[in-house]
C-alpha cells in the first residue's frame, strides 16, 4: 500500500511539472505578444519594447520557466501581466466560487443521480425506470450552456424567483446561495443524466445476482435490499464515473461562470488566455489539472476501500 | 411535493426582505461586456478603461461633448501662441484628488514627463510626441512647448491616456484608481462589478445626480439580455447583440437608442503584397462588395455605410458611397483582367461584426468569380499575425480611435502595407492646420484620396447600441470618443 501510495505521489508530481511545461511552451509558441494585446493597435513600437522589459518578457525561454517553477515551489505564481497583481492573489480571490459552484454540482449530481438510478432499477421496465432513461437521455443530449439560457429565461426573466447571474460576495449568504442554485442546477442536471444511467445499468446488474434473491428470501425490506446490498455492490462502476465527473464538474464551471458571469477561476482563464497573461494561464492550468489528477487518484484509493479483493491484491 | 414550492417562496420573501438597501442612494447599474484589467488608462489600451474611467474617475486638461468639439476641463482657460508651439493653460482652482492631496501644476508636469519618458508604457504615446518640454509657470499655470504644431493637441489631451494623475497615487493606480473627477472608486471585484462613488469634495459636487455608479461585467450577450429583462441593470451603452434590439424596443421598459461611435469597420488589403498591391484588384474589391447585405446581415441593418475612412458624424465627412457602386460583373471582369486566380484568405478576429461580415464577403467575393476562404483566428493571433507581421490578404477590423486618417501615413510597416508621399504630405498638412475650416477642407481631400485609390473596402460605422430602462437619462447616445462621462446621468 506504501509503495503504491509513493508511486502515485511520484506520478502526480510528474504529471503537474509535464503539464506546466507544456502549457509554457504552447503559450510561448502561438503567436500572441502579451506587451501588444496590452497597449493595443495605436501604441508605439518603443511604448512596447518598454513594457516587455517591465514584464520580464526578453530574457531567454528557458530561464522564464525555471524562475517560474522555482517560484512555484515557493508558492509564488509571478505576477499577471495583464492584471498587475499576484497571481496566487487573483487565484485566492476567486477559489472559494468555483469550488462552492463545483462542491454544489457534485452534491446535486450524486443525490439526483443515485436516487433514479436505482428507482429505475427497482421499477425496472415499468413507468418510472421508462421516465428516468427518458429524462437522462434528454439531459445527456441538452448542452450545459444550452440549459442555462433555458433556467434562466424561465426562472430569472419570467418568473423572477432567482437573479439572472452574478455574484454577490459571500457577505450577503442568502443572496450569494440564491445566485448559486441556476449555476449548481445547470452543472448537476445534465451530470446527474449520465450517472443515473449508470447507476440503474449497474444496479440491475447486481439485482439479478443471488445474494439479491437470498435477502428477498430472507425476508428483508426492500428498501433495506437497494440501499444497504444493492448500491454498495454496484459502486465501482459508479465511482470510476464520480471520478470522472468530478473533473468534468471542475472544467465546466469554465462554461457556466461566463454564462452567469460569475467572478470564479473559469472566467478568470478565459479572461487570461485572452490576454497572453502567461503568469495566470499557467497557475489555473496547473490546477485544474491537479484537480483531474487527484481526482482519479482518490477514484483508485475508492476501489481499494470499496472492493476488498483489490486490497488484498496490493497488501 | 407540495412542500417545494411554499418553501421556494418563502425563501424569496425572507431573502428579499434581508436584502433591501437601508439607504436611499441612487444607484445606477450599468452592464459592460468588456472587463478592464487594470484600472489605469495610461497603461493600458483596453477601451472599458477608458469607458469607466476617464472623465468619471480621472481627468484630463481638456475634455469634449458629445459632438467631439473640445471643451475646458482642469485647464480652464489657454491661450496659444502666434507660431502655434506654445499653449499656456490656466488651472482650475480648488481641484484635488480623491486621497485629499491639492491638484496644480506639478502634477500636470509630472504626467506629462512620465507619458513621454524614455521608459513610457502610455499606449497612447504618439500624441505626447509633438511635446518637447512642460514647464510650470506657477501652481496655477502651465506652459508646454512643441516641436512642430499639432492640430489635434486639445483633443487629444481630453483623452484617458492624458488623465491627469498625481505622482503620490501613481503606483497604486492600476488597482485603486485616484483621481480628480466627480466619481471615486470603490471597489472592484474583478469578474463580476467595479464600484464608484460620488465624490463629495468634487468643485461640481452639485450637479452629479447618482450617488453610486456599479458597472457590471456581462460577456455573453444573452446574459446581458437576460440580466436587462430580469431587472438587474439600469443601462447597457454598448450592448453587444444588434440582432436582439427589436425586443427591447418592442419592451415598453426600455428606451432603445442608436448612435454612433469613431469606429469605421473595414475590409483591409494588404496593400504591400500581390494581388491587393494592384489598384485595379482594389477597385475590383469595391465593386464586388455590398454595404447594405453587408450590413443587413452582419449587425441586422444597425449601422451606417460609410464610402472612406471618416465617420458620417462628423464636421468633415463626404459622402463617397457611390464611387464604386456593387456591380459583381465589373468586378469579376477587373479581376479577371488583373489576373486574380488564387485562392483569398480573410483572417477574421473573434469579434462577431468581424466574423459575420468576413462570411459575407466572401460570398460577394464568390458571385465576382474570385475564392474565399474565411479563417477565424483569436485576438492574439490576430495581432501577431496579421497586424504585427502582415501576414494575411483581408481581414475585417473596426478602428475606434479619433482622427485616425493618420494611419495611412503610417507607412509600410503598418499592416496595411501602404506607403503613399501624396497622402503623408496631406496628412501632415491637415495635422499642423490651426484653422478648422481650411483643415475640414483637407480632411475632404484625404478622403477622396482613399477611396479613389480603393486602399482598403470601406463598409460601415460601428454603432453604438443602447439599451436604457425609461427611467435613465443623460447618456452619450454617440461616442466621439472612448469615454463617457456620468456626471450628467439621472435617475428616477
Amino acid at each position: 500500500m506504501q509503495i503504491f501510495l509513493l508511486r502515485r505521489t511520484f506520478g502526480f508530481l510528474a504529471t503537474l511539472l509535464a503539464v506546466s511545461l507544456i502549457v509554457f511552451l504552447t503559450m510561448n509558441v502561438l503567436p500572441g505578444d502579451p506587451a501588444l494585446t496590452i497597449l493595443g493597435l495605436d501604441a508605439t513600437e518603443d511604448a512596447r519594447a518598454a513594457l516587455r522589459a517591465e514584464l520580464g518578457l526578453d530574457a531567454p525561454l528557458w530561464q522564464r520557466y525555471v524562475e517560474w517553477i522555482l517560484g512555484a515551489l515557493r508558492g509564488d505564481f509571478g505576477e499577471s501581466y495583464s492584471f498587475g497583481v499576484p497571481v496566487s492573489g487573483l487565484i485566492a480571490e476567486r477559489l472559494p466560487l468555483t469550488l462552492s459552484l463545483a462542491a454544489g454540482g457534485m452534491l446535486v449530481t450524486l443525490s439526483l443521480a443515485l436516487v433514479l438510478g436505482v428507482a429505475a432499477a427497482a421499477n425496472h421496465g415499468r413507468g418510472g425506470d421508462w421516465a428516468v432513461m427518458v429524462l437522462s437521455q434528454l439531459g445527456i443530449a441538452i448542452p450545459a450552456f444550452w440549459l442555462s439560457i433555458l433556467l434562466v429565461m424561465l426562472f430569472a426573466v419570467n418568473l423572477r424567483w432567482l437573479p439572472p447571474g452574478g455574484f454577490p460576495g459571500w457577505e450577503e449568504p442568502v443572496l450569494a446561495l440564491r445566485s448559486l442554485i441556476l449555476p449548481v442546477t445547470a452543472l448537476a442536471l445534465v451530470q446527474s443524466a449520465v450517472l443515473a444511467r449508470v447507476t440503474r445499468s449497474s444496479a440491475l446488474e447486481v439485482l439479478r445476482l443471488d445474494f439479491v434473491r437470498t435477502a428477498r428470501a430472507t425476508g428483508l425490506g426492500r428498501r433495506r435490499i437497494l440501499w444497504r446490498h444493492v448500491l454498495p455492490n454496484a459502486l465501482v462502476p459508479i465511482v470510476t464515473i464520480v471520478g470522472m465527473q468530478f473533473a468534468s464538474v471542475v472544467t465546466g464551471t469554465i462554461v457556466i461562470e461566463n454564462v452567469f458571469y460569475l467572478p470564479g477561476l473559469g472566467r478568470l482563464i478565459f479572461q487570461a488566455i485572452a490576454n497572453r497573461d502567461l503568469f495566470t494561464v499557467q497557475a489555473l492550468v496547473v490546477m485544474f489539472a491537479a484537480v483531474v489528477v487527484t481526482a482519479n487518484f482518490l477514484v483508485d484509493i475508492a476501489y481499494v476501500l470499496i472492493d476488498p479483493r483489490l486490497r488484498a491484491r496490493l497488501a | 411535493m407540495t412542500i417545494k414550492p411554499t418553501f421556494l417562496a418563502a425563501t424569496i420573501a425572507l431573502s428579499a426582505g434581508l436584502c433591501t438597501p437601508a439607504l436611499a442612494d441612487t444607484v445606477l447599474r450599468i452592464g459592460m461586456q468588456q472587463e478592464p484589467t487594470v484600472l489605469d488608462p495610461t497603461a493600458d489600451a483596453t477601451a472599458s478603461i477608458d469607458g469607466m474611467l476617464a472623465h468619471n474617475v480621472y481627468e484630463s486638461l481638456t475634455t469634449v461633448d458629445e459632438s467631439g468639439a473640445v471643451l475646458p476641463n482642469l485647464a480652464t482657460d489657454w491661450t496659444i501662441s502666434e507660431d502655434g508651439l506654445t499653449y499656456t493653460f490656466t488651472l482650475v482652482e480648488g481641484a484635488s484628488y480623491h486621497d485629499g492631496t491639492a491638484f496644480d501644476a506639478e502634477d500636470v508636469k509630472f504626467t506629462f514627463d512620465r507619458a513621454m519618458g524614455a521608459d513610457s508604457t502610455n499606449p497612447s504615446k504618439g500624441i505626447f510626441e509633438p511635446i518637447d518640454s512642460v514647464e510650470v509657470v506657477d501652481p496655477q499655470t502651465v506652459k508646454i512647448t512643441l516641436n512642430r504644431k499639432d492640430a489635434f493637441l486639445l483633443f487629444n489631451l481630453a483623452q484617458g491616456d492624458a488623465s491627469i494623475i498625481a505622482s503620490e497615487s501613481v503606483e497604486a493606480n492600476k488597482t485603486t484608481p485616484v483621481g480628480t473627477g466627480p466619481f471615486r472608486f470603490a471597489d472592484w471585484t474583478r469578474g463580476d462589478r467595479l464600484v464608484l462613488e460620488k465624490f463629495a469634495e468634487y468643485r461640481d459636487a452639485a450637479d452629479v445626480a447618482v450617488d453610486r455608479v456599479e458597472f457590471r461585467f456581462v460577456s455573453d450577450p444573452a446574459a446581458a439580455s437576460a440580466a436587462l429583462m430580469a431587472g438587474e441593470l439600469d443601462a447597457f451603452p454598448g450592448f453587444p447583440a444588434p440582432e436582439m434590439m427589436d425586443q427591447f424596443e418592442a419592451d415598453p421598459r426600455f428606451n432603445v437608442v442608436v448612435g454612433s461611435t469613431m469606429g469605421e469597420v473595414i475590409l483591409a488589403m494588404n496593400n504591400s503584397k500581390p494581388p491587393f498591391d494592384t489598384l485595379a484588384v482594389r477597385q475590383a474589391v469595391s465593386h464586388a462588395i455590398d454595404r447594405q447585405e453587408i450590413i443587413d446581415g452582419a449587425m441586422y441593418g444597425r449601422a451606417e455605410p460609410i464610402g472612406s475612412f471618416y465617420p458620417p458624424h462628423g464636421p468633415a465627412y463626404v459622402d463617397l458611397i457611390d464611387t464604386y457602386p456593387h456591380d459583381s460583373e465589373k468586378a469579376a471582369a477587373l479581376f479577371q483582367e488583373a489576373g486574380v486566380n488564387e485562392e483569398i484568405i480573410i483572417r477574421v478576429p473573434p469579434f462577431p461584426y468581424a466574423t459575420r461580415t468576413g462570411e459575407i464577403v466572401q460570398a460577394q467575393l464568390a458571385e465576382a468569380g474570385v475564392k474565399a476562404k474565411v479563417e477565424n483566428v483569436e485576438w492574439g493571433f490576430w495581432l501577431d499575425e496579421v497586424y504585427k507581421k502582415k501576414n494575411y490578404h483581408m481581414t475585417v477590423i473596426a478602428h475606434t480611435s479619433p482622427n485616425d486618417l493618420s494611419n495611412f501615413a503610417r507607412g509600410a510597416d503598418y499592416f496595411y502595407g501602404y506607403q503613399s508621399d501624396e497622402f503623408d504630405t496631406l496628412w501632415n498638412d491637415i495635422k499642423t492646420e490651426a484653422d478648422p475650416e481650411a483643415r475640414i477642407a483637407l480632411e475632404q481631400q484625404a478622403q477622396r484620396f482613399l477611396t479613389e485609390n480603393a486602399i482598403h473596402g470601406f463598409l460601415f460605422q460601428l454603432p453604438k447600441l443602447g439599451v436604457y430602462t425609461t427611467n435613465v437619462d443623460g447618456f452619450w447616445a454617440n461616442s466621439p470618443v472612448l469615454f463617457a462621462p456620468l456626471a450628467g446621468v439621472t435617475i428616477q
